[in-house]
């Protein structure tokens, strides 16, 4: 049975068709990729399986059960993890500290023994600070680990979020766009860190402009265009899908 | 902020023990008394201001509903008032549970309004419950036993105080380091990723709110039971505004600014006195100074220019 199971999906905004009877599945350990020309409504789907948004038709389902309409926090609790196009980076804490927000969901988030210092919720605190800080020498941001999250450079406020949605111990990693606005060497890190996800056991759905990344990854390939599904298959199928070239390289080329 | 936030909490300590000594005249234990209980309201409010991001403009009502609790069970219903104390802070979570778990769901200006909205109100049912109240002139309150001992000298009240405010600061500094903490501080960062990590931001919202109500309403009722009188303008809009004001001053998201803002701006009016009638004006265009110059507030801007964490 497939990880992820997205069948019919829809939502419209106002009049904007989004995203129309989008279908497909995801099988656990792969990397997969979402592409498309811009608003083609990649976010969005992105935004559906996460419970961003509740979709106004069709159905989601993880490990078989139906999550469409859960709420993010819900979704977080089953495995889902993203990254966000718009940085979402919390901007008044340190970069440590976001990362530790991503293990939210493994503590004993208790007010009492919060504000009592308890002993054993400082043991905890203290094994996940150092967690943290292997999560950041992970994605290659060894040396902001006492920074300022506000102090930090655009391409590393980037790996914060992935370090940040890795704390979750996630199942089922949404990559959106990690790549965008990063240098050449940038973009190579990360397409191997995106590598290394993977290979340490997390199911990775990725969307990215970058087609070389795309092409080097992804095991297999989803095209949106206007909202719908254009073609989905193995790189070399969607390397050589007349609709792909025509609707994708039209847009790009 | 983990080994060297002993340092400033022993400073403060040792502050607050000599600090009686060197006060002249019990005009001035009076005025650090009124000080340090600000301080311990501003630092519950900064915890919902400053670290959570949310704003709340009825505070003085949730101060004022502890006042009333201590004064009004005690004096006409035989509570001891300890009870009464502890009925006013279960009276003002509730309240502020219920008030809150619809209006979280709104954004920004919704809870500022609602909770401008709730104060009026609760200054409006003293103002109007005069049998209970004694109305607009306010009523008297007995003095705070508890097992036989009163408090009734203001070096009682000063250690009693200065006992909370340290355990206040201690345990403010230790939520905010937390996950408890953490988890209000990243939401007020941001919201869609908090709830992406899994953070109910709701649910996280209300319990800030409602802690910070129950901790103003425990000061309302020691504030009742020091002055031994209490008048409706406790709960009065101005004050509210007051307490805002403070935390603004004093740096949001800052514990020892909190402590600071409130200093300030108890001793404010005081120093201001000799301005006959245009202290309220001196007082605005300080405060409208110290935003232009100092939008983050005093604490982390002087721990900005002396290169410390500013928390
Ligand atoms: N909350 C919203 N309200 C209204 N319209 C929306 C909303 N979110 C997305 N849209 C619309 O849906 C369409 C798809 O947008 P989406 O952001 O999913 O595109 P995308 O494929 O991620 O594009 P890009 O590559 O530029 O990131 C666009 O026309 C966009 O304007
Ligand atoms: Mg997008």
């Amino acid at each position: 049975m497939a990880l992820l199971e997205v069948s019919e999906l829809s939502i419209q905004f106002g009049g904007v068709k989004a995203v129309q009877a989008v279908s497909f599945s995801i099988d656990a350990g792969m990397i997969y990729a979402v592409i498309g020309p811009n608003g083609a409504g990649k976010t969005t789907l992105f935004n559906l399986i996460t419970g961003v948004y509740a979709p106004t038709a069709g159905s989601i389902r993880l490990d078989g059960q139906p999550v469409h309409g859960l709420t993010p926090d819900r979704l977080a609790q089953r495995g889902v993890a993203r990254t966000f196009q718009n940085l979402q980076v919390c901007m008044n804490m340190l970069a440590i500290e976001n990362v530790m927000v991503g293990a939210h969901l493994r503590l004993d988030r208790s007010l009492f023994k919060a504000a009592l210092r308890w002993p054993a919720l400082r043991r905890a605190d203290a094994a996940l600070r150092d967690e943290a800080a292997e999560l950041m020498r992970f994605v290659g941001l060894a040396q902001y680990l006492t920074a300022r999250a506000d102090s930090m450079p655009y391409g590393a406020l980037k790996r914060l979020e992935i370090a940040r949605a890795l704390a979750m111990r996630p199942r089922l990693l949404f990559l959106d766009e990690p790549a965008a606005g990063l240098n050449p060497k940038e973009t190579q890190e990360v397409d191997a860190l995106v590598r290394r996800i993977a290979d340490a056991g997390v199911t990775v759905v990725l969307v990215e402009h970058d087609m070389k990344m795309v092409m080097n990854l992804s095991e297999r390939i989803l095209v949106l265009d206007y909202g719908k599904k254009l073609a989905e298959g193995n790189r070399d199928e969607i390397r050589r899908n007349p609709d792909v070239i025509a609707a994708y390289l039209g847009a790009h080329a | 902020m983990t080994t060297s936030r002993y340092l400033p909490l022993g400073a403060l300590a040792a502050g607050l023990l000599v600090l009686p000594w060197l006060l002249p005249n019990s005009f001035y234990l009076d005025l650090a008394i009124r000080m340090a209980i600000n301080a311990i309201i501003v630092l519950g409010l900064n915890l919902l201001i400053g670290f959570a991001g949310q704003i709340s403009l009825g505070h003085a009502g949730f101060l004022g509903l502890g006042a009333y609790a201590s004064a009004v069970l005690p004096t006409h219903f035989g509570w001891p008032p300890l009870a009464a104390m502890l009925a006013g802070m279960a009276l003002t979570g509730v309240l502020a549970a219920l008030v809150a778990r619809p209006i979280f769901r709104l954004k920004g200006h919704y809870l500022a309004m609602a909770t401008l909205g709730l104060g009026i109100i609760l200054n409006i049912v003293v103002r109007n419950e005069a049998q209970w109240t004694g109305g607009p002139d306010g009523m008297p309150v007995l003095p705070f036993e508890v097992a036989g001992l009163t408090l009734s000298r203001d070096w009682h009240w000063w250690w009693l105080v200065s006992a909370l405010l340290l355990l206040s600061v201690w345990m403010a500094q230790n939520l905010m380091d937390s996950p408890f903490g953490r988890a209000l501080r990243a939401l007020h960062g941001s919201e869609v990723a908090s709830r992406g990590v899994g953070v109910d931001v709701a649910g996280y919202k209300v319990a800030i709110f409602v802690l910070s109500a129950m901790f103003a309403s425990l000061m309302g009722s020691i504030t009742a039971h020091y002055v031994g009188f209490v008048t409706p303008n406790v709960a009065d809009f101005f004050h509210s505004i007051e307490l805002v004001t403070m935390v603004v001053i004093g740096g949001m998201a800052s514990v020892y600014g909190s402590l600071l803002g409130a200093v300030l701006l108890t001793a404010l009016p005081q120093l201001l006195a000799t301005f006959e009638g245009w202290e309220t004006v001196v007082f605005g265009a300080i405060l409208m100074l110290c935003m232009i110059f100092l939008p983050k507030g005093l604490a982390p801007t002087l721990a900005a220019r002396f290169g410390k964490g500013g928390q």
